[in-house]
């Protein structure tokens, strides 16, 4: 009786959280007949926006994987002075208000900013370029993977790490060898999160690279820029960009699942 | 007492998830008017500064801004959201809105013009023609906002060359007028357009160059009470003090102009 009454709360819980979560999203898909939306797609702006959004983000998912990798590895593998300092300091941005990390991006690289003057003599455009743009992305979400990346290597367990080193491995072939497909389902999932950041991004970006058709209007900004004028356009950009952030999602779900299984096997 | 407890617990979360659908709605719709005695009035971001100050000695009731882009805010007031008093930086969105019969009659209660606008601490456009010149970043509004209609309505009386250099060095089109400020501000852009009351309400970050009188649209500003409200007095006075008494001071120290004859 009693395992009964809690299963049946815990069953209402997750009903209602799925419930809440989900209308938004179904809203979106529901609020015009399909043809609709698929006739707003048609603007040339709308596939500019999506084309932009595609190759900003992988840009910047490669630039945090390569880095972020290796300094997530170092993370979780070593203990050093000040290391729960650099890791707040790495994690600040997951906290930060997308307007405040614009806003400090432009203090920084902007053309009067910290280091701007000296990014700009080297012959370097950040601000209203397509290179902005990957900069805030990359600063948004870049923690996201480097967290989920460090909790994965130090779930490792370290008798595989050493055995490597023992039989012979240098570091370098145990990181890449036995370290990273042994994380490989984290690594997958902290990518996942990170990307998915990445494709939502909209203050920073607005903000730090500005908004220009092709150059800098990512799908988001492209989705604000239609509110005021043509809610549909609005909703169907929304709806084709919850579904590519699905899509990524559960593909990265299946595919770390299916990792994991065979790691086991 | 088995019983009890599961009602006590089935109670608990629908709380909790009704706390949360509140919280939800509450941020999308600051603007809708449900208990408390505030006035909410929904603002163009470009009145910011004289509405805020006129707010802050208004005693009908407490009146609470949202301020953003007219066009968001008159798309809100479309998807169903209820302010008490609509005031664009146009009179273009309250005359449709007023067709579409979500608002009464608009009244215009302001004027300001439009000016070209560059860092203090520069020197690199002293004039419309310089905006056209080799490596000038320009910062415009973008097409739906007024701001940026207004832009290329003047962009359009500009001859062929001038204007399509101008476009040329567009880098940027901003959702609403704060950002073409700001992108100015920082040095980011080197000139942009804006209404005089913006660069007025930098204290001294931007310096203005006027436009010829040719070249300048006719900025009148339109407010609105939305109809349905149950604020309807606290509204009419809010409009009327606009026009005349402390909202009209208020928008004069801003640097607005009154309503064109």
């Amino acid at each position: 009786m009693r395992a009964r009454w809690f299963a049946g709360a815990l069953f209402g819980a997750l009903a209602l959280a799925l419930t809440f979560l989900t209308l938004p999203v179904v809203a979106i898909l529901v609020e015009e007949s399909p043809g609709a939306l698929v006739g707003s797609l048609d603007d040339p702006g709308v596939l500019d926006a999506l084309w932009l959004s595609l190759r900003a983000t992988l840009t910047a998912v490669v630039i945090i994987v390569v880095v972020g990798t290796p300094a997530a590895y170092l993370l979780a593998t070593r203990r050093f002075r000040g290391r729960e300092l650099v890791i707040t300091l790495v994690e600040l941005p997951l906290v930060m208000p997308p307007a405040v990390a614009g806003v400090a991006l432009l203090a920084a690289l902007g053309r009067e900013g910290l280091i701007g003057g000296a990014i700009e003599d080297a012959g370097l455009r950040l601000v209203f370029e397509t290179a902005g743009v990957v900069v805030a992305l990359t600063f948004v979400a870049a923690p996201f993977y480097v967290r989920g990346a460090q909790v994965a290597f130090a779930s490792v367990d370290r008798s595989w790490l050493e055995a490597s080193r023992t039989l012979g491995c240098g570091e370098a072939r145990t990181f890449l060898r036995i370290a990273i497909p042994a994380a490989a389902p984290g690594l997958l999932a902290g990518l996942a999160l990170a990307w998915g950041r990445a494709l939502g991004e909209f203050g920073a970006t607005l903000i730090f690279a500005g908004s220009f058709r092709g150059r800098t209007q990512t799908a988001p900004l492209a989705i604000y820029e239609r509110l005021g004028t043509d809610f549909t356009a609005a909703l169907a950009l929304s709806a084709v960009l919850v579904s590519v952030s699905a899509a990524l999602l559960l593909s990265i779900k299946l595919l770390s699942g299916r990792w994991a299984f065979d790691a086991v096997h | 007492m088995r019983r009890l407890r599961i009602r006590l617990m089935l109670a608990l979360l629908l709380v909790t998830a009704l706390a949360g659908a509140g919280c939800g709605s509450d941020d999308n719709d600051s603007s809708s008017s449900k208990g408390g005695g505030d006035l909410v009035v929904s603002a163009a971001a470009s009145l910011k500064t004289a509405l805020t100050s006129y707010g802050e000695g208004f005693t009908q009731a407490k009146a609470q801004f949202s301020f953003a882009a007219s066009d968001e805010l008159a798309a809100q007031i479309r998807k169903g959201a209820k302010p008490d008093v609509f005031a664009s930086a146009n009179t273009k969105l309250p005359n449709e809105l007023f067709a579409e019969k979500l608002v009464e009659r608009p009244t215009v209660f302001a004027s300001n013009r439009l000016v070209l606008a560059v860092p203090a601490n520069s020197d690199k456009v002293r004039s419309l023609e310089d905006v056209a010149g080799d490596n000038v970043s320009v910062a415009i509004g973008a097409p739906a906002v007024p701001i940026g209609s207004y832009t290329r309505t003047v962009l359009a009386k500009l001859d062929a060359g001038t204007r399509k250099g101008i476009l040329a060095n567009v880098k940027t089109e901003e959702p609403d007028v704060a950002g073409i400020s700001a992108k100015l501000q920082q040095g980011a852009a080197d000139a942009g357009f804006l209404y005089f009351t913006d660069v007025e309400a930098t204290n001294g970050k931007l310096k203005t160059i006027e436009l010829p009188a040719s070249l300048q649209p006719q900025v009148a500003y339109g407010v609105a009470i939305v109809k349905g409200t149950p604020k309807r007095e606290a509204a009419q006075a809010f409009v009327d003090g606009l026009l005349k008494g402390a909202g009209a001071e208020a928008l004069r120290e801003a640097g607005f102009k009154p309503p064109p004859q």
